[in-house]
Formats: C-alpha cells, structure tokens, sequence
C-alpha cells in the first residue's frame, strides 16, 4: 500500500466531497475530489510515479510537494513540463507521461560535455 | 502610494494587511491560486471543509487576514501569478514582471507592476540531504507531506517515516497521524546533548519559546496519543527499493551527524518523509541587488527594509524563525513600505519580531545540518536530482578540472543545471564542493526566477516598447494600469 487519500467520512476536517473531476491519464480514466492536483489525482489511484529519468531512467513522482524540485513534470493536453503537484485536476484533462531517454546512449558514464538537450523548450534561467 | 507584496502566506498576508491599513494601494501577487502560503495550505473550497482549523495553527488569524484583504477596495489580490523577473530601474522600486494563469502553461497573460515600494514575502523551502536512494518514490520531502495531508488529505503512506532535523517534524508527524497514517517514528539528527545544550542555555533569551510551549505540548500529546516515537541523534542513511521504496536504514549519528558504524536498524516503510531544514526563496531579492547576509538571508533594517531603498522583506527570507516571526515581521515591512507613522500598535509588532527572532537564532544554531552529513554518501549516490549527477562524479570532475569556480564546476559536472536550477542540490553541492568558490558566486542566484516558455518570451519581446518611455508603459502593458503608475 503506498499513497492513499483519506476518506470524507473519517475525516476530522469533515470535508464533503460531492464533486469528481475525471481525466485521462495515459489513455486510462482516473478521478478525484473536485480542486485535486494533478499529482493528488495520482496518488490516489495508486500510482506514486510517473515520470523516467532521461539519464538513468528511473522512476521519479512527487518529492517536495510545493512546486519547487520539478520532479513531478507531465503533459496535460499539448503542454509539456508542467508540475502536477501544483496543477488542478479540470474535467476531462488528457494526461500524459514525459518517459524520454537522451539521445546519446542512456545510463552510460557522462563525459564533461555532453549533446543532452533540456527535455523541453522551457528555459530556467541562467547557466551560472 | 502603490506597494505590491510578493507572496501570501503569513508574512505577505500580514504585510499586505499593515499597508492597507496605513492607507496604501496594494497588489497581493502569489504563485498559488489560494491565499495562505504553504503554512496555510488547505483544502480548496469545493472540499466544503466544516472544521478545517483542527489541521492548521492560527487559522483564526488566515480567515481574519484573508478576508481584509479579499474585501479592502484598495486591495487587488492577483492569485495565479507567477512573478519571474524583477526589472531593477533607475530610481523606486524595481518593475515586477508577472505570469498569470494556469501553472506552467504557455500564453498566460502578462502582468508588470509599477509600484513605489515592493514587499518580498516568498517564503523558504525544504532542504533535504541527499542518502543513497533519496530518488526512489516513496521518498518525499516533510514539506511535501505536510502539503498534501493538509491540502488534499492524503497520506502519502501508510506505514510512514519522518526524519531529518528542526521542529518541523514534529507537526508533520502530526499531520500524517491525522490523515490516517501510521508513523512508525521521528527521527531527528541533533542529538540530546546538543538539543540540550543549545535550547537549555539562557532559557530566559527565549521569551518567544514560552508562546510555543502550548503548540509544543500539542505535539507531545498528539505524539503519545498516535504511538509515535521521537528518537534524537539520528538520521536516515539509506533507502532500499527497486522502483519505490520498501525499507530505510536509520543510523545513529555523532555530533558532527556522522553516521556511527554498527548502530544501524533496517524499517519497513512506504513513505520516507525527510527535511533538514530551509532555503530561502532568494531569487527575487537577490535580483533586486538586496544585500544577502554570510549565513544567506537578507538583510533588514529595524522597519524591515533591505539595503535597497523601497524593498522589504518579511518572513523566511529574513531568517527561519516561524509563522510568529513571520506575521510580526509582515506587518513591520507592509506598514513602513506604506510609509505608515510610528505607532503603539508597531511598536508591539517590532518586539515580537525580536523575540523570534531569538527563536530563529537558536533553531539555526542547534538544528542546522552538521558537516558529517557527508559521511552517509556513497560514490554512486545521486546529488543532483535532475541531472542524475552523483557524488563521485562531482568530486571526480572537480579535482580533474582543478576548478574553484562554482559556475565553471556547475558547467562541467552539470550539477545545478536541470529544470529546479539547483533549488533542491544547490546548498548541497556547493558543501560537497568546498563552500569558498573563487568567483564567489552562490546557487541562489537565478535572474529568471520560474522556467519561461521561449514562444512567451518571444512574444514579451515583440510587444516590447521600442523605448522606455514611462508615459507609453500603461498603454502597452493594461493590466499596469491597475496600481502601477509611478
């Protein structure tokens, strides 16, 4: 048993949860609370990563949880690289998962300077 | 009077508060779409939470602050906003360059704010030591648990460890223990000689401590009530899995947190929740020109302005000292950014500050990482998250290319260079490196502060003035006329 989401009726925050949101993950059908995140979404149905390393590809999921390590990056719809643990989940979202090896051999020693591009066209600042 | 405040969480909503109140034109901007920050993230409004105050401290004071602010006709709260550059000018404050829509979505509108005075509210984040297997899932950081039982009510186990270094722990166990799960125990790296030593010394310095008693003794009873043991002088050294994590290795730990050979227990667990501490979020302030102290926080002046004039800072940027100090120190900074008048009122809020700021003082000293951290590495422990570089490789690199450069180093092992730009290694890397880089320069500097997608900036460039002309800027940017007019 990994990541679970507390039910309504056992909760001392007495929350009520009378709306879902669905969306596709991948192909499959997963739903939510209404005003989960992506990565809330996720966790909930079992699934507690979501995303292979470029380098060594390995699984990777959530890690800090508040927008910070990037770690949890997917695809919703046709944008690519967003955090799913600082996106809600909106009706009918089309997930999918960012799985891409490097185009130079995958898991092998890196040299000093290498021809690995970012794995999207966002830039994050400065090099230095 | 247009002061714009960075952040929502305790001390941007208590800034925002103070400048209304001293009769300013305020625009509230945060990353999230919810007032709070991450000491008040909660669950969302379709959640029709009845009693959400029993998962949170002081949520009497967020509803009060919140509502002000939401409600003052003087007050523009933009949530969403995602600030990635400030412009520094020639004189005021710098420009503020925001984002604001959807996370990390392309085409969000943009938004540049003009103000006399800026307040930086922007918070910290977890710093996690890496261990060998830190990377499997299954292996979080504490904020991230505390985030998510908090705002979504999950667990993100069932069987769950917390550990590393700071009080902070303490809630998050709670947090855990009230969404169900079983926490099989509170690992902290001070030890009880050191714990002893640094908060029995001179109890009487710590006035603000006494205010901390009852939310202290509420972890003690939440502790007892969920079985949850609290061991000291110890530390997590490893995670055991194969695609997610099925065990940890808790060591005990010396003084200098290196890990004692022989005293290491293996647990069964699914969820390894693990800080070590804070960074602050420096970037904003650091590319204001802000002056940034030796132990890397910026400087404040007695009105809790930096050392740029029409600045302020507030909360953890200032030094870690919790949502008190924070809410103290936010009130301080919006009502002098407001130009506010001296008052009994401030007066109160000014010695709060200094009380915790005592507290912070002390937490630093006795909670902050100890240089044997480094003992539980392994050559093949990853540091750097994003760009899989490991410990022998940076060190390996390092004496091949004899540099003392951190940006040279960073360029040659990739260290620091993938899309969290060294928020979660930085400290870590720079440690492992030798903390006296030639050019001087730190982790902590990123003039472009959130990832930008090249087609927004693109577009930003084509729509920019051809000149700086201060009378055609309303005109060009709309959402400026807002508050912005300097």
């Amino acid at each position: 048993m990994t990541a679970y989401r507390l039910p309504p009726q056992n909760d001392p925050a007495e929350r009520v949860e009378n709306e879902r949101v669905h969306i596709t993950v991948d192909g499959e059908q997963l739903s939510g609370p209404a005003g989960s995140t992506i990565a809330g979404v996720l966790l909930e149905n079992g699934r507690d990563s979501w995303r292979t390393t470029s380098r060594d590809r390995r699984p990777r999921g959530i890690f800090c949880g508040i927008g910070v390590c990037y770690d949890c990056i997917l695809q919703v719809g046709d944008e690519r690289d967003v955090r799913a643990c600082q996106r809600r989940a909106c009706e009918g979202d089309v997930v999918s998962l960012q799985n891409e090896g490097r185009p130079d051999a995958a898991g092998s020693p890196r040299p000093g300077s290498d021809s690995s591009a970012p794995a999207s066209e966002s830039i994050a600042g400065e090099a230095s | 009077m247009t002061v714009v405040v960075i952040g929502a969480g305790p001390a941007g909503l208590a800034a925002a508060s103070a400048a209304l109140r001293a009769g300013a034109d305020v625009t509230l901007l945060d990353s999230s779409d919810q007032l709070g920050g991450q000491f008040w993230r909660h669950l969302p409004d379709s959640a029709h939470a009845a009693k959400q105050h029993v998962l949170h401290h002081k949520w009497g004071t967020f509803e009060a602050l919140a509502r002000e602010v939401t409600q003052h006709p003087s007050c523009s709260v933009v949530a969403n906003a995602q600030v990635w550059l400030l412009e520094q000018r020639a004189a005021g404050a710098p420009r503020v360059h925001a984002h604001v829509g959807p996370v990390d979505s392309g085409g969000r509108e943009t938004l540049t704010l003009d103000p006399h005075a800026l307040v930086l509210a922007t918070g910290a984040h977890d710093r996690t030591l890496p261990f060998p297997g830190w990377t499997l899932p299954g292996v979080y950081t504490a904020g991230a648990a505390q985030a998510l039982a908090k705002s979504e009510r999950i667990a993100l186990g069932s069987r769950a460890v917390v550990a590393g270094a700071g009080p902070f722990l303490l809630p998050v166990a709670q947090s855990l223990a009230l969404t169900g799960a079983r926490v099989l125990g509170v690992y902290e790296a001070t030890t009880t000689a050191a714990l002893l030593r640094g908060w029995g010394a001179k109890p009487w310095q710590l006035t603000a401590a006494v205010g901390k008693m009852p939310e202290l003794a509420g972890y003690v009873a939440g502790h007892v009530r969920h079985s949850i043991p609290y061991r000291t002088g110890r530390a997590v050294v490893e995670a055991h899995g194969t695609d997610r994590v099925e065990a940890v290795t808790i060591a005990r730990v010396d003084e200098t947190w290196a890990p004692i050979a022989g005293t290491e227990t293996t647990i069964e667990t699914d969820a390894v929740c693990v800080s070590h501490g804070f960074t602050p979020r420096l970037e904003l302030a650091i590319a204001a020109g802000c002056t940034i102290s030796a132990d890397r926080f910026v400087e404040v002046d007695a009105r809790q302005q930096t050392s740029i004039r029409g600045i302020y800072a507030a909360g953890e940027l200032t030094g870690i000292a919790g949502a008190d100090a924070a809410l103290a120190e936010g009130a301080l900074a919006g009502h002098f950014a407001a130009n506010g008048p001296r008052s009994a009122h401030i007066g109160r809020a000014a010695r709060a500050r200094d009380r915790f700021i005592d507290f912070g003082t002390r937490l630093d000293a006795v909670h902050s990482p100890r240089r044997g951290w480094t003992q539980w590495l392994r050559n093949d422990t990853t540091i750097c998250r994003c760009e899989e570089v490991t410990n022998g490789e940076l060190t390996s690199i390092q004496s091949q290319t004899a540099s003392c450069g951190l940006r040279s180093l960073k360029l040659s092992t990739r260290a620091g260079l993938g899309i969290c730009q060294g928020r979660i290694c930085g400290r870590n890397v720079e440690e492992l490196l030798g903390e006296d880089f030639a050019d001087g320069v730190t982790t902590d500097r990123r003039p472009i502060v959130s990832p930008v997608r090249i087609g927004d900036l693109a577009d930003a460039a084509a729509a920019e003035p051809p000149t700086e002309d201060p009378h055609t800027a309303g005109d060009l940017h709309p959402r400026e006329t807002l508050k912005g007019t300097s």
